[in-house]
């Protein structure tokens, strides 16, 4: 989309931040925001991958004693809590809070200080379990932390504490998140854009959404209310005071099932791109693939006893639990035939983003079954708690969630940077990953049916494991090495790539119209839209004026008709959400240790929120009364 | 490579070469009853993955025509093969769900009084086993469990402090033991031999030696063995397993029982027939007298974590110590 040439001057000088320090605390930049999101995150999962494969050294000979229980114990609490909560969610958001604006063709979030404060908070998040573990109080009780094992009684000092705090932050963090992509994606949509002519990315990131909102306050509540067992000796969970632990373990996985889909709908999302884009037609069955998404967002919420059917719960409820999480297999299959569908019936080209595509399908098919597997309450018996579940988790966590991501990351990048990735590491990255992984998690589903436990630092001799965790061992170093080119490709292809100007695959959506890397009011014009595939239609883009140039301004439209209602003021750059995010980290901190931190720091807070929603326009007919 | 090959093949597609640790080789009829059942899934799930995978494969690399044009598929064909697709996936997951249920149905359905009740209490990270005999009496045992061979027995699972889950996979699926409350677990052996059980809920530092040996006999040793476990422990004999004896009866009573004599502490196993058992510390190290030596004078450095303290004893007493010990048949 080309711009008249006065229109970019004045669109700069509205919403370009403050120069140096000053600009980079306060930016409300959507792109700026999501692009921390991604480093910070990235840099997490080399640090966690790193963990992992320390775990496999351990585990690749029996006997082993190099590591002692305590230090493998934090590691595998520390690699699960970060991929899950600070790898693996906030790379979703990230690409939601990055991408939604752009596919939207508007210039900002709805709520622009909120995604600052999300990314503070959650880098807050960040710095309390890494520093922690710098301290040595890192968290050694799993990714789930189970009372009464995580109880007073048995955990003395402050490692759970470290723990459930991690939580709360990442959480409070998600939530603000997924307000502010939910409000964006249903008010802001260009005019035209009804529901109905929603690209499945967007339909992804607002299920995704949605899903966070009803699922995070279970685990906030349940987090807090180990806390106050913990703290102030209330009897949650603590069956010698009349508490229950299972309690526990119904509100976990309440949202930590919801959990696992709001980390693969996203990826489902990239792969609709992807394979839209790269099968040069439009995606086949985009309806059947929008209410898959929308069943499998409802399901999700009714089977989180799958995790727990070897607590002894009543049997005949447990088979319901089962029917329930095997019938996810309908919606997650219409999809795949959708997806293989439209390959078939398009021209593929095999680029990296969909090769990626490619080993996503390989992959994460064999996790959907072996969900289909364990989701058998009888023979979950035998499977739950083993290295099958390890691999099963991984299958679709990796295969199902981060191939995807990584085809994301290939498919946007030039978009971000303005360069492609070169072509030839991204093949190799690809072939050692999906190889490397593959080879690596595969022998674990025949270890759990060996028998081996899953969270053990050793194990004996002579029970036939040693060869297949060996290979297992292999596996992981040659995926980490294929992780390494690939970081390696995107560093060297952004100072050295090819320069790919604003639409190098010929992409359908909106995000493609702007230029690359895109500049901070992304399109000059507000689009509009007449069909799922924008940028294919013969002709121009269509667009349409009236937003001021000389002040931050967005249009809000209608949330079924995308019917353009009024102009709204997109909020300035902000010191605030960062002044908000130190005084929510600084409660949270303090409440390790004492209960009157809530009560203390909810002053500093209220400060922040105060000079954050200061009103900075002048009244509504202030400057007519004054002329 | 070859011997992976080699083992997976024969693991997956052949029972009974899955070792004593492992569902492929059931030895009793709730562990056959899953077996049955992943063979069915694997079999199911199997067809369907390669499937996919070919469907993918043609949808790469089928002829095209050269440009594109009328002959083209159309999307209501793709429609109606996303409605075959959905049948089929109804119909495959109809056949897994009930053969699920089916399944579960046999593992649980309410039995005839079971031959015999056996409570096992987890601790951290030991188990504790009390039968119950004929006479109605509590008989206390630790870390070894016999079952007779074709009965049923009803293990009554709960736990001491934390969660742990009670798991003989060649016998059956694991259930959790959990603080609060009492599960049932019913066992019925087929294959008479001994097996591995292990705890399979994470439990803290020692999670990884947490095992169980489990002994499988005919009816009539087993019923031998429980009357010999019943009796309390034999006088010691000889001058050093006296002066043994005496050393246990100092700080090791405080903690253990052994039956008979003056020591009766509850915190860690009873030890009265403490030598008849196969291993010491949940699996940590084989029963022997060298491998009670060790774990007396260095449980921390073999069990980090571990309840059982390093108790300080002049050499000669640690020595008479462990000769008693052996003598705990």
């Amino acid at each position: 989309m080309i711009a008249d040439l006065e229109r970019v001057p004045q669109l700069d000088a509205t919403w370009r931040d403050a120069p140096g320090l000053w600009g980079f605390l306060t930016t409300v930049d959507h792109k700026r925001i999501a692009a921390r999101y991604v480093v910070t995150a990235l840099l997490l999962m080399f640090l966690a991958g790193m963990l992992a494969l320390d775990m496999r050294w351990q585990l690749s000979t029996a006997e082993n004693t190099r590591m002692g229980p305590q230090l493998y114990n934090e590691s595998f609490s520390l690699h699960g809590s970060t991929m899950l909560f600070l790898v693996s969610v906030p790379l979703m958001e990230a690409m939601a809070l990055w991408l939604v604006p752009l596919m939207l063709g508007t210039r900002n979030m709805a709520f622009p200080r909120l995604g600052a404060f999300s990314f503070w908070l959650y880098l807050g998040g960040v710095l309390t379990l890494w520093l922690a573990h710098a301290a040595d109080v890192t968290p050694d009780l799993g990714w789930f932390e189970y009372p009464p094992l995580s109880g007073p009684a048995y955990s003395p000092g402050h490692r759970a504490d470290i723990w459930a705090q991690m939580i709360t932050f990442t959480e409070v963090a998600a939530l603000a998140a997924s307000v502010n992509v939910a409000a964006t994606i249903l008010k802001m949509r260009p005019p035209g854009m009804t529901l109905a002519r929603m690209p499945v990315f967007l339909w992804a990131m607002l299920i995704a959404s949605i899903m966070t909102i009803l699922s995070m306050p279970a685990i906030m509540l349940v987090t807090s209310m180990l806390i106050a067992d913990r703290l102030v000796s209330t009897h949650f969970f603590s069956p010698a005071g009349g508490g229950d632990a299972l309690l526990f373990q119904h509100l976990f996985w309440f949202f930590g099932h919801p959990e696992v889909y709001i980390i693969f709908i996203p990826a489902t999302g990239f792969v609709s791109a992807i394979v839209e884009t790269f099968s040069r037609r439009p995606l086949f069955g985009h309806n059947a693939i929008v209410l898959s998404i929308m069943a499998i967002g409802a399901l999700a919420f009714g089977l989180w006893v799958h995790h727990m059917f070897a607590v002894g719960l009543p049997r005949l409820g447990n088979d319901f639990y089962t029917a329930a999480s095997m019938a996810i297999a309908l919606p997650a299959g219409m999809q795949i035939f959708c997806w293989i569908a439209t390959i078939w019936s398009g021209r593929p080209r095999l680029d990296t983003p969909m090769l990626w595509v490619v080993g996503f399908l390989a992959t994460f098919v064999i996790g959907g079954l072996s969900g289909i597997m364990t989701a058998s309450a009888a023979l979950d018996l035998q499977l739950t708690d083993t290295y099958f579940v390890v691999a099963h988790f991984h299958y679709v966590l990796v295969g199902g969630a981060m191939f995807p991501l990584f085809g994301a990351f290939c498919y946007w990048y030039p978009k971000a940077t303005g360069r492609l990735l070169s072509e030839r590491l991204g093949r190799i990255a690809f072939w050692l990953i999906v190889g490397g992984f593959n080879l690596g998690f595969a022998p674990m589903h025949l270890l759990g049916l060996l028998g081996m436990p899953r969270r053990v630092y050793t194990y004996p001799a002579g029970l036939g494991w040693e060869t297949l965790n060996q290979v297992a061992t292999a596996g992981s170093a040659i995926a980490v090495a294929g992780g390494l080119v690939f970081v390696g490709n995107a560093l060297w292809s952004y100072w050295r790539g090819r320069v790919s100007g604003p639409d190098p695959w010929g992409g359908s959506t909106l995000e493609w119209a702007s230029a690359s890397p895109t500049p901070a009011w992304n399109l000059p014009y507000t689009p509009r839209v007449d069909s799922l595939t924008p940028m294919w239609r013969d002709g121009p883009l269509r667009v349409m004026e009236g937003l001021a140039l000389d002040r931050r301004e967005v249009l809000v439209t209608s949330v079924a008709d995308a019917a353009p209602l009024y102009r709204q003021k997109s909020a300035p750059p902000s010191i605030a959400p960062l002044l908000a995010a130190l005084a929510t980290t600084a409660m949270f901190i303090g409440s390790i240790f004492t209960p009157w931190a809530i009560v203390a720091g909810a002053l500093p807070i209220g400060a922040a929120l105060t000079a954050w929603f200061w009103p900075t326009r002048p009244r509504a007919g202030a400057a007519e009364a004054k002329a | 490579m070859k011997r992976l090959l080699r083992v997976s093949l024969l693991c997956v597609f052949v029972s009974g070469c899955g070792g004593i640790q492992s569902p492929l080789a059931p030895a009793g009829d709730q562990a056959a009853a899953l077996h049955g059942l992943l063979l069915l899934m694997v079999a199911v799930c199997g067809v369907i993955y390669l499937l996919v995978l070919g469907g993918l494969a043609w949808s790469l690399w089928r002829r095209r025509p050269a440009a594109a044009g009328d002959n083209e598929p159309s999307d209501a064909a793709l429609g109606r093969g996303l409605g075959v697709t959905a049948g089929v996936i109804v119909a495959g997951l109809t056949v897994l769900i009930v053969g699920s249920f089916l399944a579960d149905r046999a593992l649980f359905a309410t039995r005839a009084q079971p031959a015999m009740e056996v409570r096992v209490t987890g601790h951290q990270w030991w188990w504790r086993i009390e039968y119950r005999d004929a006479a109605g009496r509590w008989i206390e045992t630790a870390n070894e469990l016999h079952l007779p061979l074709g009965r049923t027995t009803r293990v009554l699972l709960g736990s001491a402090d934390v969660i742990h889950s009670f798991w003989v996979p060649n016998v059956a699926g694991k259930i959790d033991m959990i603080p609060g409350r009492r599960n049932l677990l019913d066992l019925t052996p087929r294959r008479a031999g001994w097996y591995r059980g292990q705890c399979a809920e994470f439990c803290g530092a020692q999670h990884a030696h947490m095992a169980l040996d489990v002994k499988v006999e005919d009816a009539t040793t087993f019923d031998s063995w429980l009357a010999e476990q019943g009796r309390p422990a034999a006088a010691p004999a000889g001058p050093r397993a006296a002066q043994g004896a005496a050393v246990f009866a100092g700080p090791c009573g405080i903690c253990h029982a052994v039956r008979g004599t003056p020591a009766a502490g509850r915190a860690g196993p009873d030890l009265t027939h403490l030598a008849s058992r196969r291993s010491i510390a949940a699996g940590t190290l084989p029963m022997s007298r060298g491998g009670l030596q060790g774990w007396i004078a260095q449980p921390q450095a073999l069990k980090p974590g571990t309840s059982m303290p390093a108790v300080p004893l002049r050499p000669a007493d640690a020595d008479a110590l462990s000769s008693y010990l052996t003598t705990l048949r």
